[in-house]
């Protein structure tokens, strides 16, 4: 919290002015009973109506005063928590994008995604809330209690005992009922769950005939929340009643005691009068500051949160080394790595690339392909074994320089909710000559040409818009349109049918052929022709060579191409 | 939890109004006693709390003015029953809260109930033309505001009325002159709510249109952030971010400018009243019109009185949007089910498995169609295969021979008969079927693999897990075949997912079978065991597979070539690569 806090400073003048007009605001709101008490048991009976005149006209120009002065302290305060908020969720939007892989799987996306929207949100929330009603209710309270004191201090007793009794209902209902609401959310949760589960396998029960049993289901779950819902709602039905019973039998506490008053001359009936006004104005603080209570405690949570991800340290730091000389592009030497950092993902993985080679690596999903792909960007470190790019460890090379290399798809890639030309050139500023010669090769332009708009094809965010044998197209163009140094396809190609497939083998060979090429498929068909195939299983190398020298040495590789070619095939 | 942003736009309104209430009052007309307890419980607390107000007033009569002449007995008289009424009323309040609940979640569960079984009842057809987001969407957030407007709004209003028509009554009972003052604060309040609805909605409307944008934004951008590192783009998502981020804080300003408006004027009309009533209430009591215990119970009156006349714009809109909520789910409750099956439909029960289609023609659309003229047969124990590109609407024929869509023109016969003349149910369940989205659901493994099999004994799906290689990692659980499967439980795979669905459709000792070969994502073990255990799921049946391998391709009887929707081309493998097409390049092109 105290983070979000430095976020305020440059706002203190400002909000310090503010809370100084809202400080004037609530005080008049306070002045208004006192006035009436006043009118009643000094003015009136003194008999002249230009008195009466002069107070109601004291009375009006305070309301105005307390209307016009909450009104811009509101508007003062929604300009900081504007301020404030803009500038908290640029930085953590600046700070999640610089965090590496390995800190973003450490937080996972959806709380990212959380913290920069609900979290922000709350705290915006709070920012305004605080600045409102967080300043007005205790003036409110502290003040009312203030000036009731000033009319009459053994009323204000009797009005302040009725106070701890409310306190205490509202913390004990809040207590008893908020865990009642955690789990009735899970329950809603659980039938959302079984609505969709029944959603998608539809076609499934119809087919078994098992609609019955679905709905006898489903009859449980409903009641489930029912019975939840009624409990929860019993719980906390008691907060109203019982608040306003108490806030009449205080107000029935105070004519009593004021009567005992007024018989002993202590004090006038219109204070009386007066202290029903302040009753119901001091309750009304109670309340919003129990509120306000419930809403900082939720975003103070929020705050952490953001905190969290602001202050985690830099990772991934420029390691400096010197250049070797080698002959090959990419090397890879006995490289072991592990997420978890318990069970390695790839163990002692070796392979010697040189320039304009290309390397298919297979394997069952799961196996570690696509790890390796991210230990040669460096998304993580190895735990252990070497990296280099043209004799340079890749520790030592600046991120900026070393991603400049790459032209990559990565599996089930983003495609974000923009035209297909900046979808390809991706705010690399690339000539429309380039863009087109990438989109050709990635057999895209067949599609592209035939919309409406071209390249001008605005995509929906995620390109839901798209086939999924478009995006693949999209997403290899994008790739090529750098003419990077390295290319990186991990499973670009599945939702390609055989010939497209081939196509874009040609087209790769055809125009790219400078190119280091790393090529991760599911299908032989797709790495068949490279130059070396790794054969993946666990993490493991399995087999290593070109498609003839496995067929001979690998039998696992044997198995994948022979239940996926068929025998059919004549070299 | 997902954010949620309470939508607070434009107000929604139903189409029929008079339509959707009177089909909601049926539901309270279900329950007519309860409802009229809650009628009675309502007008009983509410007449209570008012007198609340006049016996504070006779008792600050009873204190009078003077010192030493306060008459007690009557100051204790009217304190003993005020805390009476109060303690009465509170008493009354609370009974009707909790009347109010149970009724509320009586009819919520019922609507809840009905909306899901109509939903088992609904065509195929509806769940391929809906997002699941939008169905689920109805059955919780638009029930759930129907709720809320029955528990909550129905008796505020009710109360509101009662409050203002009592609070009138009495303060014109007090003084007719002093009820004055509300000519001119009423319809200050009335011209201000007014203009704030107009003014302030729309305000809100963006602010959650923004900020909803905002969401979509992050979400897309930071589940691709792996791209946006590897081409070292994070400068401009961070601009594009900015951007949105300021349209996002500026609509939330914009609104809660004029939002800053609310609490500060509903005071000041309120403190307006507070005010003249002051003036003239002193005036009155000057010329002896009015007493000073009057002038008391004529202030709470007054904070009583436009209490919910500030609510009530609040509460219309939620009503109404409560309305047009009822009116979604009562659309869906009106879908029309699935046909009822033919008068004189059989039931199936031993069939041998010969399937013929005869010049079928078939659209998901009425202007397009994608099977023109499809003839085929599958002889019992035959094998038909369809191949093509992904996406290309393989799935068609399936949703064809098992009735989830009827052709358009054409006949498609099981042993000779018109499935039209069959009923759904027994042609249903005289297939088995494995798709590729294996679906299971949260429950145990038994129930998930007895699922297709009223009583299947233990047994029985052993011997399903045993045929389909499964069984022993069942067994591995902690919990065998008790083990629950749900989202976050046990680490279960794609590949033995397969395998339970294969061991489930194994159970069913149907006579055809539906079956999707794609068994992409498993590893060469797990795939080796999945096609052995479809080998076995296949013997003696009438197969109709979307095929992915070739083997399965060479051994068919029959091979529809599937492209963009349409059924291009028919026959043996041998045919189809004499007659060099669309499938003999399809299956060169694998070799290139």
């Amino acid at each position: 919290m105290r983070m979000i806090f430095r976020y305020l400073k440059p706002f203190v003048p400002r909000m310090s002015l503010g809370l100084t007009i809202k400080f004037i605001g609530s005080v008049m709101d306070l002045l208004l009973p006192w006035i009436l008490s006043y009118m009643i048991d000094e003015v009136a009976p003194m008999g002249d109506m230009g008195l009466v005149a002069i107070w109601g006209g004291a009375m009006i120009g305070a309301a105005v005063m307390a209307w016009l002065t909450n009104i811009l302290a509101n508007r003062m305060a929604a300009w900081v928590a504007q301020h404030t908020t803009e500038k908290i969720r640029h930085d953590l939007f600046e700070k999640i994008s610089r965090l590496s892989c390995g800190q973003v799987d450490s937080y996972s996306i959806p709380s990212l995604e959380a913290r920069l929207t609900t979290d922000t949100y709350n705290v915006h929330q709070m920012l305004g809330m605080m600045q409102r009603i967080g300043i007005r209710a205790p003036i409110l309270l502290v003040g009312g209690v203030l000036i009731t004191l000033t009319l009459d201090p053994v009323l204000t007793l009797v009005l302040v005992c009725t106070l701890p009794f409310i306190g205490v209902l509202v913390y004990s209902v809040s207590k008893k009922g908020v865990p009642m609401y955690t789990e009735l959310q899970q329950s809603v949760d659980g039938m959302v769950r079984t609505v969709r589960e029944t959603i998608s396998g539809i076609r499934v029960i119809k087919a078994l005939s098992k609609v019955d049993y679905e709905r006898e289901r489903f009859a449980g779950v409903n009641e489930g929340v029912s019975h939840k819902e009624t409990r929860a709602g019993t719980t906390m039905a008691l907060t109203n009643p019982l608040m306003n019973l108490f806030l009449n039998l205080g107000l029935t506490a105070v004519i009593i005691v004021g009567a005992f008053r007024v018989n002993a001359g202590l004090t006038q009936p219109g204070k009386i009068i007066a202290f029903l006004s302040y009753f119901t104005i001091i309750l009304n603080a109670m309340m919003a500051m129990t509120r306000i209570f419930v809403s900082f405690s939720r975003s103070s949570a929020s705050g952490d949160r953001i905190a969290a991800v602001l202050s985690a340290p830099t990772d991934l730091e420029v390691e400096p080394a010197e250049r070797e000389d080698s002959p090959y592009h990419i090397e890879f030497d006995k490289v072991t790595f592990s997420y978890n950092k318990t069970d390695p993902n790839v163990e002692d993985i070796s392979f010697r690339l040189r320039r304009g080679e290309t390397l298919g690596i297979i394997g069952a999903t799961g196996c570690g392909k696509s790890t390796l792909i991210n230990l040669l960007m460096r998304l993580y470190d190895t735990d252990s074994g070497r990296i280099a790019i043209g004799g340079r460890p890749i520790k030592s090379i600046p991120e900026e320089e070393l991603h400049r290399m790459f032209g990559v798809v990565f599996q089930n890639d983003a495609l974000f909710a923009d035209t297909i030309r900046e979808n390809i050139d991706f705010g690399r500023g690339l000539p429309d000559g380039e863009i087109e010669k990438a989109a050709k090769c990635a057999q895209a332009m067949e599609f592209i040409s035939a919309l409406p708009e071209g390249f001008g094809h605005m995509l929906t965010s995620k390109g839901t818009n798209l086939s999924g044998g478009q995006k693949q197209r999209v997403l290899v163009a994008r790739a090529l349109a750098g003419t990077p140094d390295i290319l990186v396809l991990d499973d670009s190609s599945s939702a390609l049918d055989y010939k497209t497939d081939a196509a874009l083998r040609k087209g790769l060979r055809e125009e790219y052929s400078g190119v280091t090429t790393v090529i991760i498929a599911q299908r032989v068909s797709s790495i068949l022709h490279a130059d070396h195939i790794l054969v993946l299983d666990e993490g493991r190398e399995l087999g290593y060579g070109t498609h003839e020298e496995l067929m001979e040495s690998c039998e696992v590789y044997r198995e994948i191409a022979t239940s996926q070619m068929g025998e059919g095939r004549k070299d | 939890m997902p954010p949620r942003f309470m939508p607070r736009g434009p107000i929604e309104k139903p189409r029929d109004r008079k339509k959707v209430l009177i089909r909601l009052w049926s539901y309270i007309y279900a329950h007519k006693f309860m409802a009229l307890g809650a009628v009675a419980l309502t007008v009983g607390s509410n007449l209570l709390a008012l007198l609340g107000p006049y016996l504070s007033g006779r008792a600050i009569d009873a204190i009078g003015l003077t010192k030493g002449g306060v008459d007690f007995q009557s100051v204790f008289f009217y304190c003993a029953l005020m805390a009476l009424f109060y303690a009465a009323s509170a008493g009354l309040s609370y009974g009707l809260s909790i009347l109010m609940i149970h009724l509320s979640q009586k009819i919520v569960r019922e609507m809840r109930q009905q909306v899901f079984d109509r939903l088992t009842l609904l065509p195929v057809k509806y769940f391929d033309r809906h997002q699941t987001g939008d169905i689920v969407s109805h059955i919780s957030y638009d029930i759930d505001t129907v709720n809320a407007s029955l528990s909550n709004d129905l008796l505020q209003i009710a109360a509101s009325v009662i409050t203002v028509v009592g609070s009138l009554i009495m303060m014109i009972a007090i003084s007719p002159m002093l009820v004055l003052v509300f000519v001119v604060t009423i319809p200050m309040s009335v011209m201000f709510t007014r203009y704030m609805t107009k003014k302030v909605r729309p305000l809100f409307h963006k602010r959650s249109v923004m900020l909803g944008q905002l969401n979509g934004f992050v979400e897309e951008v930071i589940s691709g952030q792996k791209t946006t590192k590897a081409y070292h783009q994070e400068e401009t998502q961070i601009g594009r971010f900015d951007k949105k981020n300021k349209e996002a804080v500026d609509a939330y300003y914009n609104a809660e400018y004029y939002g800053a408006m609310t609490g500060p004027s509903v005071n000041f009309i309120n403190n307006l009243s507070l005010a003249f009533i002051s003036v003239f209430g002193s005036i009155l009591f000057l010329l002896q019109r009015i007493s000073i215990g009057d002038l008391s119970s004529f202030v709470l009156y007054s904070r009583r009185f436009s209490g919910p006349i500030n609510e009530m714009a609040n509460i219309v809109s939620e009503l109404q949007s409560a309305c047009a909520a009822a009116e979604r789910v009562f659309d869906l409750m009106d879908q029309p089910t699935e046909p009822e099956d033919a008068p004189g439909a059989v039931n199936v029960d031993e069939v041998s498995g010969d399937v013929k289609m005869d010049h079928v023609g078939f659209g998901y659309e009425k202007d397009k169609e994608i099977i023109h003229d499809l003839s085929l047969h599958a002889p019992p124990g035959g094998l038909t295969a369809i191949v093509g590109p992904t996406g290309a609407g393989k799935t068609t024929l399936i949703n064809l021979l098992m009735r989830f869509y009827d052709p358009d023109r054409g006949r498609i016969t099981l042993d000779g008969r018109d499935i039209q003349d069959i009923t759904r149910k027994s042609l249903r369940l005289s297939y088995a079927m494995v798709l590729q989205d294996t679906w299971l659901f949260t429950g145990t493994i038994f129930d998930n693999l007895a699922y297709g099999k009223k009583d299947a004994k233990r047994a029985d799906v052993e011997a399903a897990a045993k045929a389909a290689r499964i069984h022993r990692y069942i067994m591995a659980l902690p919990k065998g075949y008790d083990t629950i499967l749900d989202e976050n439980g046990i680490n279960i795979s794609q590949g033995q997912k397969q395998l339970l669905t294969i061991a489930r459709a194994m159970l069913l000792d149907a006579k055809m079978l539906i079956l999707d070969e794609a068994t992409s994502n498993v590893d060469t073990r797990t795939e080796q065991q999945i096609q052995a255990a479809m080998r076995t799921l296949m013997k003696d049946k009438t197969c109709f597979v979307i095929a992915h391998r070739l083997s399965t391709i060479q051994n068919a009887n029959n091979i529809l070539v599937v492209r963009g929707g349409d059924i291009v081309e028919q026959g043996t493998h041998r045919e189809l690569m004499e007659k060099n097409g669309f499938y003999a390049g399809l299956y060169q092109s694998q070799f290139q």
